[in-house]
């Protein structure tokens, strides 16, 4: 186990590498940089070059990426272009905003989406079933954006309950903007649910825990349930991770100071240490949540535990 | 007992095509997406015919600015006087073709490298498969959002944005596709006759390894055309004045307070689209692996 998890560890440092590649070339090439941004609309050419050389713009991209990589391996994500301040602090000053944003938009998600996996497997074929479904089928094609948007017009503008933005209303805040992100992986996470509880519901392990009294309920919370969660927790932990990395809408929509409006912002001020830095972050906390995932199905299911202790070998 | 009879011989008689689409007729969901997404398309090939551009579709009428819903103007005019029906089904031409064109170029790319990666195996494959880890590591919004910021606001652009950040998920399954059919006699068969590598794959691997692909590209286009509105609504997208949905969804969201139509009929359209798309997907994939119907209860 310990093994698998160092192996998995150190998995991670040459997904860093490629991807602060493949951005830090990226932001080369793209068009402008960060000398367009903050130089006053009357600057001089030589006030140009100036402010270049002072970004180190001036340099080969090889140069810049090696320096870059020197300072990474030192744990230091570099100083912003724009806003002169160290990567690594303005990114964790924004981390916890994003961090409450995907937690509550996964405790919107599992804490509905998971009763109503349940109660469509076990009910399946009927009404409640089919419309539980179309529920999912429905969280499944709505953009988020959008979904925010409309709670915006009618829970927030008609009804005046929520705030339309920002987060300096405490937990009120965060309602709206949980419930934007949470949408589609409620629906996700609804379909996985009913179709491992799905299978199941029908093995003979059930039949015999019914055969010998065990009420339905208890066979459902205690039997199925348990042996059905290594799905939902693999779908639970990835969609975190993609909440963790992706809510670059909600945010927008809200006005939500989190990583993603950062690293939007970043990019349209070519402020490329801010950006790779921001992306490397989330991918590293990416798949440390996915490596926790995966160490959680052996706490799930002590079966796995041996299994993962072979892969170690 | 004839009539049993005669639905076996009827039975034997169709080719796994015809079995498929017989089952995909009978499922009620995926027939209702299909007939949506043939209106659609239809409505897209002909915007031209149906609509004219600079007159109904991009001119100002200042006069009629910001109507609610009302028979005339079913979805309300926006704050330059446009209709918005005739913007939003005009707006079918951007977003259908962004969803397919971006697809396409991640099954082009995907289907190659997950071909190849199957295929050959060994260091090709860990190249390949390293690469896409790398690429599939990164949240695909904010790689589309790198990607747009390297090649600039365009329909291609954002075509190639959404379709790059789908090409690891077509590597992962056509590899996934191939490495079951690797080992299969008939390949045997095909390199003893002296077929090329290359024919096998294009010829003898692909072909039977479709069904998985399929499902994935109506699928993905439904996440296409989602992640492409959502650029267009952080103003990655389509130029203005184009009616692509998510543009539209993004103006109106300027005037959210007053006129909220403005953001929900263009929200409508895409949601009925995607659902279009996953009802055809899911239909599909149960009309090409019936075992996985049963499973799951459907």
């Amino acid at each position: 186990m310990y093994r698998y998890t160092l192996k998995r560890l150190l998995m991670i440092i040459p997904v860093i590498i490629g991807v602060s590649l493949i951005i830090f070339v990226a932001m080369d090439l793209a068009p402008g940089n960060a000398v367009d941004y903050l130089a006053p609309e009357d600057a001089t050419e030589e006030d140009l070059k100036l402010l270049e050389q002072q970004l180190g713009l001036d340099q080969p991209l090889l140069i810049r990426y090696v320096k870059y990589m020197g300072g990474l391996v030192q744990g230091d994500l570099g100083v912003s272009y724009i806003s002169n301040q160290d990567v690594m602090g303005t990114y964790m000053d924004r981390l916890p905003n994003t961090i409450a944003l995907a937690a509550a938009s996964i405790v919107v998600a599992v804490g509905l989406s998971i009763p109503l996996g349940i109660i469509s497997a076990v009910h399946n074929g009927s009404i409640r079933d089919n419309l539980a479904m179309v529920f999912a089928l429905l969280g499944l094609s709505m953009p988020n954006f959008w979904v925010g948007l409309l709670l915006i017009i009618y829970l927030s503008n008609g009804l005046g309950w929520f705030p339309s933005g920002g987060f300096n209303d405490g937990l009120l805040s965060l309602v709206l903007p949980a419930i934007t992100a949470g949408t589609g992986f409620m629906a996700v996470i609804t379909r996985t649910t009913r179709s491992s509880m799905l299978d199941v519901l029908n093995q003979d392990y059930l039949r015999t825990a019914r055969a010998k009294g065990v009420n339905e309920k208890t066979v459902v919370k205690k039997h199925a349930l348990k042996n059905a969660l290594i799905p939902i927790i693999t779908i639970s932990g990835t969609q975190l991770g993609a909440l963790l990395g992706g809510s670059v809408l909600t945010e927008t929509v809200f006005s939500w100071p989190g990583v993603g409006r950062l690293i939007i912002d970043s990019v349209n001020s070519r402020d490329t240490p801010m950006v790779t830095g921001s992306i490397i972050m989330t991918t590293i906390i990416i798949s440390l949540l996915l490596l926790a995932v995966d160490l959680l199905y052996a706490v799930v299911d002590p079966r796995l535990r041996s299994r993962y202790g072979a892969k170690g070998r | 007992m004839k009539t049993v009879v005669a639905t076996e011989k009827v039975r034997k008689k169709r080719t796994r095509f015809g079995e498929v689409m017989h089952r995909l007729s009978k499922n009620k969901g995926a027939m209702a997406g299909l007939a949506i997404i043939a209106i659609l398309v239809l409505i897209a090939v002909f915007a031209d015919v149906l609509f004219d551009y600079e007159n109904q579709v991009i001119a100002m009428n200042i006069s009629d600015r910001l109507q609610g819903p009302s028979w005339e103007h079913p979805f309300g005019t926006d704050e330059k006087g446009r209709d918005m029906f005739i913007r939003i089904l005009y707006g079918s031409r951007y977003s259908l073709a962004i969803g397919a064109v971006a697809v396409l170029i991640a099954l082009a790319a995907g289907m190659v490298l997950g071909a190849v990666a199957g295929y050959y195996g060994g260091a090709i494959e860990e190249i390949i498969m390293r690469v896409t880890d790398i690429f599939a590591s990164v949240p695909y919004m904010l790689m589309a959002i790198v990607v747009i910021s390297v090649l600039g606001s365009s329909t291609l652009n954002l075509m190639i944005a959404v379709g790059v950040t789908s090409i690891p998920a077509f590597v992962r399954i056509t590899r996934a596709s191939v490495l079951t059919v690797r080992n299969q006699e008939y390949l045997e068969a095909a390199k003893a006759i002296g077929r090329t590598n290359k024919a096998i794959i294009l010829f003898h691997i692909l072909p039977n390894c479709l069904s998985p692909i399929i499902v994935q590209v109506t699928l993905r286009i439904a996440s296409a055309i989602i992640s492409a509105s959502g650029l267009s609504f952080l103003g990655l997208g389509v130029p203005k004045p184009s009616p692509e949905w998510g543009s539209l969804l993004s103006a109106g969201r300027g005037f959210i307070r007053d006129s909220g139509y403005l953001t929900l009929f263009p929200g409508l359209v895409i949601m009925i689209t995607v659902m279009a798309f996953n009802l055809l997907g899911d239909g599909l994939r149960d009309a090409l692996d019936p075992k996985l119907k049963e499973r799951k209860g459907g």
